[in-house]
């Protein structure tokens, strides 16, 4: 460990409780490099945890090390659209150039260079992240500029700053990225509404503002909005915003809670980062108004550890909003309206974006699904009502405060209402971020991408769908690709075989390891795809391959064994011949015969019933 | 009048609060678990207790009983599942039944027999998993450990010590001890703690007792576990479990 830590100062910003664990930890890492000996037992008294807990937290995300990682720690991103963009030569010249082997530390302590999950720059690819931060656009020349400033042992703050910069890349705008609102707006209509809206059951809601029935009128008269609106979450599901904002308000409970998912894990997906980054307010307003509508008084913006580089400029965007009254006591002075938001940072765990998991990891645990129900409607945060919707859903909620529900329900389908934000990756002329109104074909966003030639389209990332060139017409929306935003284009000089194993290997590595399908399925699955990649695959293996998603299906935990083998069978159903050109041979085919090897014995012992014999399996 | 289910045709009675698997064993219905255990709080990681509920798979132990649900348990299509989950706890970590001290008293070895797993099926993955001999009385073989966290919840439920936790994900997930050292002889671990005895495989063994009885007089030498589980599980409703421990218990 090349620094020291100054561990009480980093103890002080939080409050001493076992809820802070991975908040420490996180800050730990950054300031040393690493949870340093003897640390991990400081952390474990002040905040009054086991210290195998501690231990326990610190191994479960990937960006926290018990052991040194180096004073440089060098992540590149390993999305199969960061191999398209050659990620894996440069990071073999980058530890050409560092002298260093991949995923070891240099003796000297200086530098490790290892790979990572999707860090959401695709389109900028290919990524790195150092000490966290992002540096995207890496090509040779940014190879050698950062192993000089690192065996220049340059402080990263003196790194130049061009390194860092992050495009939006917004091709395409619609209602949601061309809301010209300011900042209360949709506040402000919130709370106008309940004048003009007369909600008879407003003293059935079990709200903090239960008392004040006049109050009372702008929470619900929103929330009918929310719903005639017919939102959907935007994180992939699509369960419809309104009823869960309903139900989370008439939940028994101390006190509720509203959470923003911002661990956009999802390999090919990175339209939270721009929202993020240039709408901010839009995202903490749509929170408000949520708080508003449930009568929350907390609220966590959960950001993936990857969107480091976010943490200051959002902080600062919260400080403006509550100095002009649109956070903290009494919003735009209406008495009783009080909430505020805190910004937790993930530390590297796809398996967070699951939103009980998620909350385990706001609770500073390991990132583990809970078991369902209760859902986290009613048992949330510390067991209490609350409310988690992705980044997307909460600037919708906000837009839809203002211009009502039946003008949101008007833009795209039937069963799909609004606009989406589509992460736009891989073969194409212009990656960045799309918004369409649902209903849209897979067709017209390639043409505006400047896609040619494409093979396939990986649709919501390795979670979602493979779709090849004759389904191209079919549409974005709930009822028929229902997606979270990944768009990864694949043209026909790409091999989808090594699509699917990047995606198996991504499934294995962030596997949380809860339950025994997941856990092992996940492996299972890549040391197949390996060994067929090798050239010793058998149609055994590809039957193997069914059998695992048969199980995964059945009996995962959770969304990500339920869907981790996914884009094995999608691209085997689509694109076979990628497989079977790989394999030793299509039928398994023993050279060694269990049942005549034991001929010999049979005729030793004179036995020939059943038991004497075994059949081949195949 | 007390709700009932359905369990392979079977109507069985639940109480509120109930989960499925609960249900089952108190009506004497046996459903195949591994990580259940009555006496402490479902967990529901192991999935071997999966069953199929109106036509959708789902964990019992973890399932609250419902009136009018269709419970499939017994069923080829459910059994090949918890064969599959077998082999691949087998797979993952080291398990050498001829050599092992719990042979015969082992969890997953009986319930290997009894689901009829025949082969390996799995390429096995022979992690390195050093032992921890450290403790005069007690060995820890982590060759063996399946993650099924009853130590954990017996520690911390029972115990009130929270001497095993959990670290690593997905693959690498481990087991490791609360002390500075990471040795079990620098724990609070007492030869009278519950979590001693509720390893179902051979991870946790008092030294010098492995073969006080002898191989063939073992418990599941006698019969399969699917006798013997009923025997086991309480036929009033499940009493509230020990003290849940919020700091060390996953996915609960």
């Amino acid at each position: 460990m090349s620094e020291q830590v100054d561990l009480n100062a980093i103890l002080d910003r939080h409050p001493r409780r076992p809820e802070s664990l991975l908040q420490v930890l996180r800050e730990v890492q950054e300031a040393a490099g690493g949870i340093p000996p003897g640390v991990d037992a400081e952390i474990a008294a002040a905040l009054n945890v086991p210290l195998a807990r501690v231990r326990g937290v610190a191994g479960f995300y990937s960006f926290l090390s018990l052991e040194p990682s180096g004073h440089y720690r060098v992540l590149f991103s390993d999305n199969i659209t960061d191999r398209m963009l050659g990620n894996q030569e440069l990071m073999q010249a980058m530890c050409g150039k560092l002298w260093l082997e991949p995923g070891r530390t240099s003796e000297d302590g200086l530098a490790s260079v290892d790979f990572t999950s999707c860090t959401g720059m695709c389109d900028q690819g290919p990524a790195i992240l150092v000490n966290g931060w992002a540096i995207p656009r890496m090509d040779g020349g940014r190879v050698d500029q950062v192993a000089e400033l690192v065996l220049a042992q340059r402080p990263l703050a003196e790194w130049p700053r061009e390194l860092f910069l992050v495009e939006d890349n917004v091709r395409r705008a619609d209602v949601l990225l061309g809301h010209g609102l300011q900042p209360g707006d949709a506040l402000r209509a919130a709370v106008a509404r309940g004048a003009d809206h007369q909600v008879e059951d407003a003293a059935n809601s079990r709200s903090w503002r239960e008392a004040n029935v006049a109050a009372a009128q702008g929470p619900l008269a929103t929330l009918e909005e929310i719903k005639r609106s017919n939102l959907r979450g935007r994180g992939g599901a699509g369960f419809t915003t309104g009823f869960k904002w309903e139900a989370c308000r008439n939940a028994q409970g101390k006190g509720r809670y509203v959470v923003c998912n911002a661990d956009e894990g999802e390999p090919g997906t990175f339209k939270d980062r721009v929202l993020l980054n240039s709408h901010a307010d839009l995202v903490f307003e749509g929170m408000t108004v949520c708080a508003y509508v449930i009568g929350a008084s907390q609220g966590f913006l959960y950001l993936r550890g990857e969107y480091r580089h976010l943490l200051e400029p959002l902080r600062e965007t919260l400080a403006r909003r509550r100095a002009v009254g649109l956070l903290g006591k009494s919003i735009l002075g209406q008495a009783g309206f009080d909430f505020d938001i805190e910004i937790h940072l993930g530390a590297g765990a796809y398996v967070c974006g699951e939103e009980s998991a998620l909350i385990e990891s706001l609770e500073g645990k390991r990132g583990i699904p809970r078991n369902r129900p209760p859902y986290p409607v009613s048992h949330g945060y510390l067991q209490q009502p609350t409310t988690v919707n992705n980044v997307e859903t909460f600037c919708a909620a906000a837009l839809i405060a203002v211009q009502g529900g039946d003008w949101y329900r008007a833009i795209g389908t039937a069963k799909s209402a609004g606009t989406k934000l589509l992460s736009v990756s891989g073969d194409c002329a212009r990656p960045g971020i799309y918004e369409y109104p649902f209903g849209t074909p897979v067709r017209q966003v390639l043409e505006d991408c400047g896609a040619e030639r494409t093979l396939a389209v990986q649709i919501s990332g390795p979670s979602g769908i493979c779709i090849s060139a004759d389904e191209f017409d079919r549409r974005i929306a709930f009822e028929d690709l229902p997606t979270a935003g990944a768009f990864m284009v694949f043209d026909n000089s790409r091999d989808m075989f090594e699509v699917a194993r990047n995606f198996a290997q991504f499934f294995a590595h962030e596997s949380c390891g809860f339950c025994t399908p997941c856990r092992v399925g996940t492996s299972m699955q890549k040391e197949i795809m390996d060994k067929i990649a090798r050239g010793q695959g058998t149609k055994y293996d590809l039957d193997q391959l069914g059998q695992l998603d048969r199980v995964l299906q059945a009996a995962s935990h959770c969304g990500l064994g339920h869907g981790a083998c996914n884009p094995v069978l999608d691209t085997l159903k689509r694109f076979r011949p990628a497989y079977e050109r790989r394999l030793k041979a299509l039928t398994f085919q023993p050279a060694f015969d269990l049942d005549s090897a034991l001929a010999e014995a049979r005729r030793m012992t004179g036995r020939d019933d059943a038991g004497a014999h075994i059949r081949s399996e195949s | 009048m007390s709700d009932t289910f359905t369990l392979d045709g079977d109507e069985i009675p639940f109480e509120s609060g109930q989960t499925v698997m609960q249900a089952a064993l108190a009506a004497g219905h046996y459903v195949p678990h591994l990580c259940y255990h009555p006496e402490f709080r479902p967990h529901g990681s192991c999935k071997v207790c999966t069953v199929k509920v109106n036509g959708r798979f789902a964990t019992s132990c973890t399932l609250p009983a419902q009136a009018g649900l269709n419970v499939e348990s017994n069923i080829d299509e459910v059994n090949a599942i918890r064969r599959t989950l077998v082999q691949m706890l087998f797979a993952e970590g080291n398990h050498f039944c001829p050599t092992c001290e719990k042979s015969g008293n082992c969890v997953l070895q009986a319930l290997g027999y009894d689901l009829g797993v025949m082969t390996a099926g799995f390429r096995h993955l022979f992690p390195d998993r050093p032992v921890d001999a450290s403790h005069p009385d007690i060995l820890l073989d982590f060759n063996r450990c399946i993650l099924c966290e009853l130590c954990v919840r017996a520690s911390c439920e029972v115990d009130g010590k929270c001497v095993f936790a959990l670290a690593g994900r997905g693959i690498t997930k481990h087991l490791i001890v609360n002390s500075e050292s990471g040795r079990l002889v620098d724990t609070e671990v007492d030869l009278a703690d519950k979590a001693l005895s509720v390893c179902p495989v051979g991870v946790i063994l008092v030294k010098r007792k492995g073969f006080a009885v002898p191989i063939g007089e073992r418990r599941y030498d006698q019969s399969p576990i699917s006798a013997q589980a009923l025997a086991d599980a309480p036929r009033e409703p499940a009493a509230p479990a020990g003290r849940p421990c919020s700091s060390c218990e996953e996915g609960s």
